[in-house]
């Protein structure tokens, strides 16, 4: 690792404060940093399109109840607990973005405080929504009820599984910065792991818009 | 294990003391979210522009997390990431938009 991290270091490509990007951009310091993040947001666009299919499939699907609950139904009984989900999801956008911000004025206690302060409000988000799917099955509401129950699982159940990744991932990305230290890699990889996070906000906002307040509507 | 420290790092001249532009993209959104829920609670609207209204809210909050939190455009290099997720998004909206207009026709298989 160190003998990795020292060799990444010796191509930096100068002061950073000399070329384009202001000294408190470390992440963009190396060609591997840049290299790195902008690889991840190809991985960002096929992520996009898997979660294209699953809406594109939620859509076509949703009204066909089988029987079951609609979606008013089951959405509509109790608007507080998504609520409380999209505003824990969106603070932990907010507060991965002032990390972010702290990284960039290098200051590595705040970066790390803030990135605890994300990690909880994302562990909150999977609490609210691993009882929101509990209180659903306990109501006879399963992935086998109906065909738009099965695609709200697969579309809703395949972001919290992001978010759940997002949580290791950033939790790992904590213990490297306190191993390390804040240096031109842990600084990519933290960007990189923040960007993932935003990435899976905006998933959000479309999941809050587009299955639970159509839902209600 | 060497430990390998950050270069010195100066803060640029004029940039901001306090993340004003975070807490304006935070604002931003949970108006955004907000107004989206109560429009819909509140049936603001007749159900198609409402539902226009909150798919327009939403794309509204994703350029704030986009320009405000992912910084997609700050970037002084070729913004191959702007050109990226606009790719995405047209994807995403043939994948979602043609999958429902297929359906409008509605013809029996013969």
């Amino acid at each position: 690792m160190a003998v990795r991290m020292e060799e990444v270091l010796s191509r930096r490509t100068g002061d950073p404060s000399s070329t384009d990007h202001p000294g408190h951009r470390l992440e963009l310091s190396t060609e591997d940093g840049v290299t790195k993040i902008f690889g991840f947001w190809m991985f960002l666009v096929s992520d996009v399109l898997l979660f294209a299919s699953l809406f594109a499939t939620y859509v076509v699907i949703y009204t066909h109840t089988a029987n079951g609950p609609s979606a008013s139904e089951l959405f509509g009984h109790d608007v507080s607990g998504f609520l409380a989900e999209t505003l824990a999801l969106l603070t932990s956008s907010f507060t991965c973005g002032l990390a972010t911000w702290e990284m960039h004025q290098g200051r590595a206690g705040r970066l790390k405080f803030w990135m605890i302060i994300t990690l909880l409000l994302g562990l909150t988000f999977l609490g609210l929504e691993i009882t929101e799917f509990r209180d659903f099955v306990s109501q006879g509401a399963t992935l086998q009820t109906s065909a738009f129950l099965s695609g709200f699982y697969t579309l809703v159940g395949t972001h919290g599984a992001h978010v759940t990744l997002g949580i290791l991932w950033m939790s790992l990305i904590l213990y490297q910065l306190v191993r390390f230290g804040l240096n031109a890699v842990t600084a990519r990889k933290f960007y990189i792991v923040g960007l993932y996070w935003h990435f899976l906000d905006i998933v959000w906002v479309l999941i809050f818009t587009v299955v639970y307040l159509t839902g209600v509507m | 294990m060497s430990m390998v420290r950050p270069p010195a790092l100066e803060r640029a001249p004029g940039q901001a003391r306090f993340p004003w532009s975070h807490v304006a993209g935070y604002a931003l959104s949970i108006v955004l979210t907000l107004a989206a829920f109560w429009a819909v609670l509140g049936h603001a609207l007749p159900t198609k522009p409402l539902l226009a209204g909150i798919l327009l809210l939403a794309v509204l909050q994703i350029l704030v997390q986009l320009v405000f939190f992912m910084h997609v455009g700050q970037d002084s290099k070729p913004r191959y990431h702007l050109w990226l997720f606009s790719v995405a998004m047209f994807f995403f909206v043939v994948f979602v938009v043609s999958s429902m207009w297929i359906l409008t026709f509605n013809t029996p298989i013969s």
